[in-house]
Order: C-alpha cells, then structure tokens, then sequence
C-alpha cells in the first residue's frame, strides 16, 4: 500500500497499525502524535453530522449521537469535500441500525432533517404565482404543467415525525402535526415545512414527469387541498421554465 | 485573470452568525470564506456571500482540493472551484500544501506530506495545474505539523520555496502554523522565519491553538482555530510585520466561534500593529 493509503486506513480504523515513518522529535514512533490526525477526522466529521442532523441529536442524546456518528462515518465517509450534503446516507442508516429500532420514528424525523438541508442548498426559482393561473379555462388549466420548485422535497410519514421535529426544533406550529405526508420547500430565502394532504407527493413526482394538472392529480385525492398546499407553499415553478 | 489584490489590513474568516454585524468596513475590513462551503446551488448561503461581496473584499480559501495528494486533482471538484472563482472574482485564493482525500474518500482535515524530490514533483505539478485551470496566481499555505516523516529529506521552507519558484505562486505564512510546528517537533521558529521566503507572502493567517500532552510526558500544541491568538504568535507576527511592512492578516476562528467584538478586537490589534510599523 502506498504511503497515504496506509495512513488514510489507519485514520478510518483505530484496529488497523499507525504508519511506520512517522516520527516525534526524539525520533520514536509518533502513536499519540498520529491520534490527533485520527481525532481531527473523527471530531470532523461527527461535528458534520451533528449540524446537519440537530433534532436527531437531541433525541438520541450528544454521547449515544457522536457514538453513532463515528460508525456511521467508518461505513460511509465522505466521498466529496464538498459537506454540504455529507450524510445523506444517514436516514437510511439509521432504520438498519438494530439498537434504534425501539425510536421507529426517528429514520423520518432524520429525512426531514436531510430534506431540509436539500432544500437549503437547491437552486434558486421564482416560484408559480397563483394568479397567473386565474384566467385559464377549466381545459388550459388542466393542460398546464408547472413543475416543482428545485427545492421541493415531499417525505411520507408513518409517525408523528413533523410533530415531533416541530416540538424539537423550536417550531410549536408544527407540534400536532399528524402523521403523513410532509411538504418541504424554499420558495425564496426561507425553508416551509408543513404537513401535506394525502397524494401531494404522487401529484409532485407526476409533474415532475412532465405530466399536466388534469393528469398529475391522484383520482382518489382532495384536489383542492393538494392545489391549496402547493400553491401557497410556493412549491412549483411555472411551466416552461428553463431547468435551473 | 488579473484579479484585485486584498488590502493590507485585517480580515476575518466570515461565519453566517455574524452577517448583521459586518455592516460596513471597519476594523475588519475584508472577509475570508472557506470555497467548499459555498458549493451549493443556491439558497441563503450564497445570498448572504453576494450581499457581503458589494461591500468587502473577498479571499477564497480552499479546503479540499488536495494538492499533496497521492492521486490526480479530483477535475469535478478543480470545476466546481473554477466555478465559484469566475463568479465571486475573489480578491484573492489559497489552498494549504497538505493532502485531504485518498482514492476519493474526503477526510475532512489537513494530512501531512513528508518533503522529499517525488512529493516537491507532485505538488509543483499540482499546483501548476490549479492555476493553470482558475486562471490565477494561488497562494499556498504551510501547515502545522504533530510529527515528522522519516523520509523528509527537505526543510518545509525550502520546499515551499522551491514550489514557489518552479510554479510562480505566491505563500500564504500561517504564522499560528509556524509556532505550533516549531513547539511540536521542538525547533525554532524564529529560524523557520529567518529561512521563510518572506518576499512571497501574499497573505498571513493568525490563530489560536490549545495545549495538550503527546503521551511522552511533551506538550503537544493543537491547531484548534478555537481561542485567541497567543501572546507567542502575536510577537512572531510583529516580527514579520516589522520586516515586510503590513500584510493582508486574517483572524482565523472556526470553532467555538465568539461574538463579533471578540473578533473585531483581534482584527483591530493586528491593524494597529500594522499601522504601528508604517508610522515608523
């Protein structure tokens, strides 16, 4: 193995040797000396995670997060420096993680968390005013096919996740949210977060498909409620508009 | 591309809790940003960066480009940073002679190279291809160092001098780098300074560090960014002032970030420093 590889396994593996050439100035092997390197990796990244992933941490508690962290980053290190999105393996990570299996909520609670970040990060868009959409036909109306908003995100919950983000995250508006789907988006500077009518997600995959309103919407669905959800979230951009 | 220069006064590296602070100009008078966290295709992140950009001076510091790696320039990365340099036209940029990444995982922390002629090949080779790729003429920063590689057969400073001299880039003097290194490997850093090829520093870092033990019963400095700079550091530093005349100085301080006075006062100190060697 070459010289970084020996040293990029070791950092990674506190089981596997330290590099051989690594001196302190007494001239003996550098053990505590190569630990900061392992430390400054580990602190690194579990600090990463903890910022991206803050009411997961306070569920789990900081010990039990940063014990988590570390496995979690021996398993899936970054792959990029670019760690804006490191972590996005985490949710799923969780819900196979057997000594979590008693909080099944908190692999949601972790998706919101990593759909708000998404949203964070996405590309900027004016999103679809309403109005624009006032004068059409019932027939234009339904040939009409805005899209969604590149941050646009919609999760499906089997638990009280948003409630429980809501109570966690200092968003008391949030706090009875019922289980079920959770609209997430960034129509402009600030994130919205908000519990979404059944069928929002299958109406927001249909358009981003291309498809039309007359057909993105689910026969069995409140299409007024989807409508009303999307719209004053400002959760679609208008069609025709050039893929950001 | 010819970009501007930094002025010769403090900065600071910019945290987003501290935009409403950074009204106007003062004490801190141009911002540092770390490149990769603004990798992002939009949102509050880069807004806040181009209402800064009106009003300070920016440097562009990277973290991840990996130019003492083993392997090639990760080219999606070079392209990302290509990117963001053609958009914020930055007054300045730097990376550190370190590496970061190892057949493409990112480890988030500056790794150390030893100096022999096959590592002065890559880094040269690497860092002539990042200016070659961005167009412009970078700065590259010495590290801080814990240990030492039995196979160094170069000084730090004569390798940095030689990369300068092959590449045409200019040295970002981490003068925190420097007495943390020193103390650690028990050398002098005042002679690391005396060997230093002080006419290239195009910029200088400060920060702070926290002392802990390596295990042999020696103290072991960390590069923490997380406290004040030290009273030591400060004295190297206006050592070097006092030889070159003021620099562009930044107060780096990532963790356990302060409140803004705090900052502001170590940027005002090192200003007055300056302004203390062009009175005399």
């Amino acid at each position: 193995m070459s010289g970084q590889g020996v040293f990029a396994s070791a950092l990674l593996g506190p089981e596997l040797p330290r590099p051989e050439t690594l001196r302190d100035p007494s001239g003996s092997r550098a053990t505590r000396r190569f630990d900061v390197y392992r430390n400054n990796v580990a602190v690194a990244l579990t600090e990463a995670l903890a910022a991206a992933f803050p009411v997961v941490q306070r569920l789990v508690g900081e010990t039990y997060f940063a014990a988590m962290a570390r496995d979690f980053a021996r398993a899936h290190p970054p792959r990029s420096p670019v760690m804006a999105l490191y972590g996005a393996e985490l949710p799923g990570w969780i819900e196979r993680f057997p000594p979590l299996a008693a909080l099944p909520y908190l692999p949601e609670v972790a998706r919101i968390e990593q759909a708000r970040r998404e949203a964070s990060q996405a590309a900027d868009a004016a999103p679809l005013d309403p109005r624009a959409l006032a004068g059409l036909s019932p027939a234009e109306l339904a040939a009409n096919a805005p899209r969604p908003h590149p941050a646009t995100r919609c999760l499906r919950t089997r638990h009280a996740a948003l409630a429980i983000w809501g109570r966690n995250a200092e968003r008391p508006d949030l706090a009875q949210s019922p289980p079920g789907e959770v609209l997430i988006t960034r129509p402009a500077l600030s994130l919205r977060l908000r519990a979404a009518p059944s069928g929002t997600g299958a109406t927001l995959r249909a358009l981003a498909r291309g498809a039309p309103l007359g057909s993105a919407l689910p026969q069995d669905a409140d299409h007024a409620a989807i409508f009303a959800c999307l719209f004053t979230a400002g959760a679609l951009v208008p069609q025709g508009d050039p893929e950001p | 591309m010819q970009s501007t220069q930094l002025p010769n006064t403090a900065g600071i590296g910019f945290k987003a809790r501290h935009f409403d602070d950074l009204g106007d100009p003062g004490a801190v008078s141009w911002l540092e940003i770390h490149a990769e966290n603004y990798m992002v295709a939009g949102g509050p992140r880069l807004a806040m960066l181009e209402a800064l950009r009106a009003r300070f001076p920016i440097s562009v510091h990277g973290v991840g480009l990996s130019i003492g790696g083993e392997g090639p320039l990760d080219a999606a990365h070079l392209d990302r940073l290509k990117q963001l340099i053609d958009r914020l036209r930055p007054a300045q940029f730097s990376e550190h002679l370190a590496w970061s990444t190892h057949e493409g995982t990112y480890f988030s922390d500056l790794l150390p190279l030893p100096y022999t002629a096959a590592t002065l090949e890559r880094v040269t080779s690497h860092v002539d291809e990042v200016q070659q790729r961005l167009g412009l003429r970078m700065l590259l920063e010495n590290p801080s160092s814990y240990l030492v590689f039995e196979d160094s057969t170069l000084s730090e400073t004569s390798f940095l001098a030689e990369v300068a001299r092959r590449t045409g880039c200019g040295l970002l003097l981490d003068i925190n780098n420097v007495f943390i290194s020193a103390s650690n490997l028990g050398t002098s850093a005042q002679a690391y300074l005396a060997d230093y090829p002080v006419e290239l520093v195009g910029e200088i870092h400060l920060a702070g560090y926290v002392e802990e033990e390596d295990g042999q019963g020696a103290a072991l400095l960390i590069d923490t960014h997380g406290a004040p700079v030290a009273d030591p550091v400060w004295a190297l530093y206006a050592e070097v002032i006092a030889r070159i005349g003021p620099r562009p100085t930044l107060i780096e301080w990532d963790n356990d970030v302060p409140d803004f006075p705090t900052l502001e006062a170590e940027a005002a100190r090192a200003a007055r420093l300056m302004a203390r060697r062009v009175a005399a």
